[in-house]
């Protein structure tokens, strides 16, 4: 039989986190935000409530959002992240980024790691959301402050940024 | 919150899953991890170790055979969702995956981890026990199939034995002019379900119902199938006095608790629409 990574033992775990890759530690039940934060010192990925439900933790894992504490660091060996500190290029914030900054998405700021790779999810999915869609697709995002109304604004908004240009053209049309 | 510490496998095969399970009797299975690690992280459940089953990509797919569409145990609930197949042949699976959790937690989500929780209040058990589903359940013994009403045998129980491993979930065809229907009642999106009905029926010659089968969630431990609704429609014409009889009868053996989201009363009451609303649901969708 198999043996097993026992209780204390701590493993190993490499993963590739914004195009970086990223070596740590971790015990089996070491929650994968833990790892992120306290292993990592990746700060920007958020605890909120701990139990799954408002997504101030979302980070991309293969290419899916996941709420990474409800995933073992051991889980995440092999995987590829993107965590909110991927999002800009140096300087360079990203569009959902910018457009989260113009259109007042956040007061606290506490939600918006989350909410950002969460609206990023629904837009390389869906790149043209009705207000109804980018509710649903927030709908596993918590925010306390603005009422969800300046942040599907500032999705939105996105949406315009990101899409090609010549789209933009023939829609202007 | 951190959950009790545990032994972790992680087997690259069902049939090594299989084997670790039937040395170790205290491990449990971790399919997609969305209701279990929550529990272990509150410490409700506390299992000295986990075999880690959700590396085996061959148990996530939806095909097509013959006979029924087979869905892999460790498909997830997003894949369910956006099915073609399913959206085909068992439009009631995708009301039903649509609604479980949040977009993150319908990424990783299971069916098989679902089924196998048997949460009596989540989606998934009540829209296998209205689509007949069949499971398949591995062990060192083989391989043996169990029809839903015999699966799901309790709170959080089922037939599921501790050195078994679900692999997959059969949906025969139904015949011609069927059609299937899942409607979950909660108050806000991602709750769990107040009451939840699934209904699949089959009509012939007209509008008359050849067969159906009601199903109703959260009103007791396990999904319960409303056995004298579907009685009381078999051979009718399906009109709305005849439907609104039936789910007057829809409540009949159910059970449902009082908690914060509903009183008993309230949810004997929900039954009665809800089954009235998932019958027209379904019969909207007839060819």
């Amino acid at each position: 039989m198999m043996k097993a990574v026992t209780k204390s033992d701590l493993v190993q775990v490499t993963c590739k986190i914004n195009g970086k890759e990223y070596k740590g530690m971790a015990e089996p039940r070491l929650l994968l935000v833990h790892f992120l934060r306290d292993e990592l010192n990746l700060t920007g990925t958020h605890i909120g409530c701990d139990t799954g439900h408002c997504g101030a933790c979302t980070i991309f894992m293969n290419g899916k959002t996941v709420k990474s504490c409800m995933v073992l660091a051991i889980q995440a060996n092999g995987a590829e992240i993107t965590t909110v500190e991927g999002l800009a290029d140096g300087d360079k914030l990203h569009p959902i980024q910018e457009a989260f900054w113009e259109n007042h998405g956040l007061q606290c700021g506490y939600c918006t790691p989350g909410m950002l790779i969460a609206g990023l999810f629904l837009l390389q999915r869906n790149p043209d959301p009705t207000d109804d869609e980018i509710r649903r697709g927030i709908e596993g995002n918590l925010c306390r402050c603005t009422g969800y109304v300046n942040i599907v604004k500032s999705i939105k908004a996105a949406a315009k940024k990101m899409q090609p240009e010549d789209t933009k053209a023939t829609k202007a049309m | 919150m951190t959950p009790k510490k545990f032994d972790y496998y992680s087997p690259s095969s069902i049939n090594e899953a299989i084997e670790i399970l039937h040395e170790n009797e205290e491990a449990k299975v971790l399919a997609g991890g969305q209701s279990l690690l929550a529990l272990m992280k509150l410490r409700l459940a506390a299992p000295s170790a986990l075999v880690d089953i959700s590396k085996l990509k061959d148990l996530s797919y939806i095909r097509e055979d013959k006979e029924y569409v087979g869905i892999g145990a460790l498909t997830t609930h997003d894949a369910v969702e956006h099915s073609e197949v399913l959206k085909k042949h068992f439009p009631l699976l995708i009301d039903a995956a649509s609604k479980i959790g949040d977009q993150q937690i319908r990424n990783v989500g299971t069916i098989g981890g679902s089924s196998c929780h048997a949460d009596p209040a989540a989606d998934m058990p009540t829209a296998l026990t209205a689509a007949n589903a069949r499971f398949v359940i591995r062990s060192g013994r083989g391989e043996r199939t169990v029809p839903a009403t015999e699966f799901f045998t309790g709170l959080f129980e089922t037939a599921v034995g501790h050195d078994e491993v679900l692999s997959e979930i059969r949906l025969h065809y139904m015949p011609p002019r069927s059609a299937s229907a899942y409607i979950k009642h909660s108050r806000r999106e991602g709750d769990f379900a107040i009451v939840g009905t699934g209904v699949s029926l089959t009509i012939e010659d007209g509008n008359v119902c050849k067969d159906i089968r009601i199903a109703l969630g959260a009103v007791g431990p396990k999904p319960l199938r409303a056995t004298p609704a579907e009685a009381h429609l078999r051979g009718k014409t399906l009109d709305d006095k005849n439907i609104a009889d039936a789910a007057e009868v829809a409540n009949q053996g159910a059970d449902p608790p009082s908690d914060l989201h509903g009183s008993r009363n309230y949810r004997m009451e929900m039954i009665k629409v809800f089954t009235r609303r998932t019958i027209k649901l379904a019969m909207s969708r007839l060819m």
